[in-house]
């Protein structure tokens, strides 16, 4: 019998569960690889070469390469892993959460400083706010798409 | 015999340590944060507890995907500050309390609840920064903590992670084990981490202020109730992250009245949103 997974309707959010963690566990071990200076340094001079180190997919070494932490999580990946990219690469928690919604780090700031995104039309898949996928991307990037 | 005093609530948001460590804490942003925990570290001066039974979970510091425990107790002397990518956090170490934390593991193994014993941990900031929000900045060298530690570390990371309900028994278990203890210590369990968050995906940045504040008012006056609340309804209304917020019943599990005793005193709450990502909760509960 196949695992319940009620978690699935809720919209922009995943989940790290077992399925998640078996598909992301190269991807997210490499990220923990960059706790060490040593390792961060060497992933600087050569991403390519680091990444070719470790048995990750090639879809996973693409999207670890675009910074694409959406891709990355749907990959696998789990965000407090991610997170050390993003110290590796100078970033806030908040740049890095602000990435993956399309908005500009500006526009996010002000999101949260006005009391953060509405639950309101987020709570399952089919409703209509502003973390719905046909919603996406959110902010200016997807005002210039209509 | 160690008596727990008194519970206490906070978020462990990194970029509140950030903003101590770099002097931020005047700017316009974070005022209002740090004004929060002006009432905290007062208090703190008044209570003088020995021990803090410090419930929070590991970001990936100390355990990667190589070792995943539910419940984790620290039974060192001493615990390193993790360097988080960024180096250490400039606090100073933290000072364990093995007999306790050994007295704790057996007493509570044996009631049921099967932790994982710790003798090398390094600890991130979802321990170092409320130990900062409490007791107010310290010198990494020349200061020290001015309590006792034993960290407990939960797994809120991967899934499945321990029902609301599985951690209010386990704080119930936890009162057993300390009131068990001979030596006459103050002790103060902290339940940390939440509240409304999410740190991933197109829904990053969800706050829900009125859920929040409703769990604030639960989690005071009928906690057993709150603690039968399922996985799913604080992912969908607090967010992927807000499930931390099992592990603040950890804490009230280990008050007295949930034991049938008085109800405890309320001498501290707060709540305030943003502090980066996250929505701000802060709770003191004073047994009476």
């Amino acid at each position: 019998m196949p695992l319940e997974k009620p978690y699935l309707d809720i919209p922009g959010t995943t989940l790290f569960d077992a399925d998640m963690s078996r598909k992301g566990y190269w991807l997210n071990q490499f990220c923990m690889s960059l706790m060490k200076a040593d390792n961060r340094v060497r992933f600087k001079a050569d991403e390519r070469a680091y990444l070719d180190e470790w048995p990750m997919t090639e879809a996973q070494k693409a999207a670890v390469l675009a910074r694409d932490l959406n891709e990355c999580i749907r990959l696998g990946g789990n965000i407090y892993f991610l997170a050390k990219i993003g110290s590796t690469d100078g970033k806030s928690f908040q740049q890095m959460a602000g990435s993956m919604t399309g908005m500009t780090e500006q526009e996010y700031r002000d999101m949260m400083i006005a009391g953060g995104r509405s639950p309101e039309g987020n709570r399952r898949l089919g409703e209509d706010g502003d973390a719905q996928p046909h919603r996406q991307p959110q902010g200016a990037a997807g005002r210039k798409k209509d | 015999m160690a008596k727990i005093t008194a519970s206490v609530y906070t978020s462990h948001v990194p970029a509140i340590g950030a903003a101590l460590d770099m002097g931020k804490t005047h700017e316009p942003y974070w005022q209002p944060v740090f004004k929060g925990y002006e009432f905290a570290k007062q208090w703190m001066t008044e209570q003088k507890p020995d021990v803090v039974f410090l419930v929070y979970n590991d970001h990936a510091t100390a355990f990667s995907l190589e070792l995943i425990p539910t419940f984790a107790i620290g039974t060192a002397a001493e615990y390193e500050i993790a360097d988080e990518g960024f180096g250490p956090r400039p606090v100073p170490k933290v000072q364990g309390h093995p007999e306790l934390a050994w007295h704790v593991a057996q007493s509570v193994i044996q009631d049921d609840f099967d932790l994982t014993i710790v003798n090398k941990m390094p600890v991130d900031h979802g321990l170092t920064v409320p130990l900062s929000l409490m007791f107010g900045e310290r010198h990494p060298e020349r200061d020290a903590w001015p309590v006792k530690v034993i960290p407990f570390a939960v797994n809120v990371v991967q899934y499945p992670v321990p029902s609301g309900r599985r951690c209010f028994q386990l704080g119930q278990a936890i009162r057993r084990a300390v009131e068990s203890f001979d030596p006459d210590l103050n002790v103060q369990i902290w339940g940390t981490g939440g509240m409304s968050h999410q740190l991933q995906g197109p829904r990053a940045g969800l706050i829900n202020r009125e859920w929040d504040n409703r769990f604030l008012d639960r989690l005071i006056s009928e906690p057993a109730e709150l603690a039968q609340l399922p996985h799913l309804d604080y992912v969908r209304e607090a967010g992927s992250e807000g499930i931390e917020l099992v592990m603040w019943l950890i804490a009230r599990g280990a008050m007295a009245d949930v034991a049938g005793g008085p109800a405890p005193r309320v001498a501290q709450r707060f709540y305030h949103v943003p502090a980066s990502n996250t929505a701000v909760g802060h709770l003191i509960l004073e047994n009476t």
